[in-house]
């Protein structure tokens, strides 16, 4: 499967959402979104991964660079995820500690007192 | 004993087709279904680094998988025939996470960690000639005969 992309922006918390596989082919694009999202101000980014039916560690490379754009202009990048075998990869490198992460898009929005 | 060998040029789009190809064979080799992710995601992870190394030193070279079942595993193994900087950081140990943004976007040895996370045996060779990521898992029944 083809990796589908699209966001929107809800107060000032921008939600990304992906479907598909984000790998060495397809990560570029999610890539060049997140560069294009930072460039045009948005720097509280939310990547829904509801939809993801595979990542690699190519893919982690984009959302670690993701999130080392946003926080310099003090952002942040958290990501929507329950899907045992995508947590895993994050469990294994490490990266559950540097990523917030959460069940629900709603259930982000809440931490971050948007919802109000 | 069967075996699979399958080659193809250095682009990403083929790490899909090695990934579905290796996902397919361990299923018919009689791995188990609980571990079919983690075959997918660490041959996907061996052929991704090898596109990427061939890319940059060699990019009109093959890679080559060879898939086998061997006295009840199932084995596979990626060879590369370029050089392998990238390894130094896995092989000496991961970074921690704090680390990576000094190097992102490409994360150097990830892959190689995210592999030895997965598969519970591992043998990375780099060589004068490239790189050799052997790894195997359990099959349900020995001698290559899918478990019914």
């Amino acid at each position: 499967m083809d990796l589908k992309l699209d966001h929107r922006t809800e107060d000032r918390l921008t939600i990304v959402e992906v479907e598909g596989e984000i790998d060495v082919y397809t990560a570029p694009r999610l890539r060049e979104l997140l560069i294009d999202l930072v460039n045009k101000g948005n720097f509280h980014l939310l990547v829904n991964m509801e939809k993801v039916d595979f990542l690699d560690s190519t893919g982690l490379g984009v959302l670690v660079g993701g999130l080392k754009r946003v926080r310099a202009h003090d952002g942040s990048l958290e990501l929507v995820c329950t899907q045992e075998r995508i947590l895993k990869i994050f469990r294994i490198t490490g990266l559950t500690k540097v990523f917030g992460i959460y069940a629900s898009v709603d259930e982000a929005k809440e931490a971050h007192g948007r919802d109000k | 004993m069967a075996t699979v060998e399958l080659t193809f040029s250095a682009l990403p789009a083929h790490v899909r087709t090695a990934r579905l190809v290796a996902t397919a064979i361990a299923r018919r080799t009689g791995v188990a279904e609980a571990l079919l992710d983690e075959v997918r995601l660490a041959v996907g992870e061996a052929c991704s680094r090898a596109v990427e190394a061939h890319r940059v030193h060699c990019p009109g070279e093959p890679i080559r998988i060879e898939l086998r079942d061997d006295s009840g595993r199932f084995e596979v193994t990626v060879t590369d025939l370029a050089p392998n900087d990238d390894l130094k950081p896995a092989l000496n140990g991961f970074r921690p996470p704090e680390a990576m943004f000094g190097i992102v976007p490409e994360l150097p040895g990830l892959g190689i960690a995210v592999i030895t996370g997965l598969a519970d045996d591992v043998e990375v060779s780099p060589g004068p000639t490239g790189v050799r990521i052997r790894m195997s898992w359990p099959a349900a029944t020995a001698n290559g005969v899918p478990a019914h």
